[in-house]
């Protein structure tokens, strides 16, 4: 039962990596609700449109792009809407007898029972693994009318010690990961910094010197803020050799 | 009609005041809008969905739409006393039902959404002005909806079928007297949400009244739908 549940992660997983690469592509144009997109027996309507009739209509505001026969709308503003298979960052705000209560900042609490955590830990001491106030990058594996349940089982997941996190957008997380990680690992390489991104929009920087974690989000706020730029990654390399 | 009305500040009997309409005006709020009218200004933010305090109002089928409408202080000429009132109560659940049947609430169970409006200029169609406003930050707030929903008062001054009153008009006393209609429906469809009807009229003229929002209402939905595409450059 346990081996089924990580294989459909790690699914999830591979979808969240070609996600971000699609954010590179072209033919999109801005939509608002109610809109009709494109008319047409030959088009599937994707997340964030339905059909109606012959034509496929928005369902919310965003930018509407055609990949093959299917239209999607991507979201550009509002909440985090918690999906299964994102890694979140999140502050523990409660213990309890099962597990930890953890605050992701997203519409329902979300919970990490004990049995998630990567090794043992006794239910005596486990203020000692994670305690309130701590924060963790887990992973999102079930998403229920009452709740969200997450994982401390993957790579990256786990306590984040030291550094500091602060918030962004969650919807311009594809852009600060960039194609496969271009975005981050320009930002880490320039900051020698230890960044991690919650899909929540929660980011988390930890470096050798505090000039360097400021330098890292102040990098990361530019990218927020130019996220409708095409070559951004030039434009960020720019960036760093004027930065002082 | 031989000769044409003329109104009082110089506009044709269809014609609507001077629509400004700007998205993303409050940064802290997932969505936020401002729409005027005229001298009528009103801003709306969008926050959620998020987490429903109290517990016990929480529906585990559908989502809460939680609308707060209400009018600043210094929004009127004698200072209107803060904190709500009957009236701002009313407007609130009014706008709550104007605005529920396009947002699809069911896609988030347990949790609230909270919509608060403030009229920081008021010259009459404030409800109006919200629901607008409010409609464009429901779908900045990128929350799952039909349509967006447009909303205009229409009216009667003596003889003459008028849209978008100012408060000197809602006064006018002369003839028959002023009439004033809130309407809001779905956009580009026959379907209303709101009908708040205020005065007197001849029944026969009720339809002439409602069909005069057709234009006026595409007119606002085209502001609408370009102030949400600009901020997408």
């Amino acid at each position: 039962m346990k081996k089924v549940k990580e294989n459909k992660i790690n699914e999830e997983i591979t979808e969240q990596e070609i996600s971000s690469e699609e954010y590179e592509h072209a033919k999109r144009k801005p939509v608002i609700p109610g809109e009709i997109i494109v008319s047409g027996e030959d088009y599937l309507p994707g997340d964030g449109t339905r059909r109606e009739g012959n034509d496929i209509v928005a369902n919310r505001f965003g930018l509407a792009e055609e990949s093959g026969r299917v239209i999607k709308v991507i979201a550009l503003t509002g909440a985090f809407i918690p999906r299964r298979g994102n890694v979140v960052l999140g502050r523990v705000t409660d213990i309890t007898f099962h597990g930890w209560i953890i605050d992701i900042g997203s519409a329902s609490q979300a919970f990490l029972p004990i049995e998630e955590s990567p090794k043992f830990v006794s239910k005596a001491e486990m203020d000692q693994f994670i305690a309130i106030g701590d924060i963790v990058a887990a992973k999102i594996w079930g998403v229920k009318s009452k709740g969200i349940d997450l994982t401390l089982k993957g790579k990256g997941l786990g306590k984040l010690e030291g550094g500091f996190v602060f918030h962004t957008n969650p919807n311009r997380v594809p852009r600060i990961i960039g194609k496969e990680g271009s975005m981050i690992n320009l930002i880490k390489e320039n900051t020698s910094s230890n960044i991690t991104v919650g899909q929540n929009g929660w980011i988390w920087i930890k470096a050798d010197s505090v000039d360097n974690q400021i330098k890292a989000r102040k990098a990361i706020e530019f990218v927020v803020e130019k996220v409708h730029i095409e070559g951004l990654t030039e434009k960020m390399e720019e960036w760093f050799r004027n930065y002082k | 009609m031989a000769k044409e009305f003329k109104r009082k500040d110089g506009r044709k009997p269809t014609e609507l005041r001077k629509i400004v309409a700007k998205v993303g005006v409050i940064p802290n709020a997932d969505g936020s809008a401002m729409f005027a009218f005229g001298d009528t200004v009103a801003i709306a933010a969008v926050y959620g969905p998020r987490l429903l305090h109290p517990k016990h109002m929480e529906d585990p089928t559908k989502c809460i739409l939680r609308v707060n409408y209400d009018l600043l202080p210094f929004s009127v000429h004698d200072r209107k006393k803060p904190g709500p009132s009957r009236r701002s109560q009313e407007i609130s659940k009014v706008t709550e039902w104007a605005l529920s049947p396009v947002v699809d609430l069911k896609s988030f169970p347990n949790t609230v959404i909270d919509v608060q409006i403030y009229i920081i200029q008021a010259d009459a169609g404030t409800r109006t002005a919200g629901i607008n406003a409010a409609s464009m930050a429901l779908a900045h707030a990128g929350i799952p909806m039909k349509n967006l929903v447009c909303s205009v008062a229409v009216g009667k001054l003596d003889k003459n079928l008028v849209v978008d009153l100012t408060k000197e008009e809602e006064d006018f006393e002369e003839g028959e007297g002023s009439t004033d209609f809130a309407i809001a429906r779905i956009a580009n469809t026959d379907e209303f949400t709101l009908l708040q009807f205020d005065g007197k009229v001849q029944p026969e003229l009720i339809n002439d009244l409602i069909s005069l929002s057709d234009n006026a209402c595409k007119e606002i939905y085209e502001a609408q739908k370009k102030a949400l595409k600009e901020i997408i450059k």
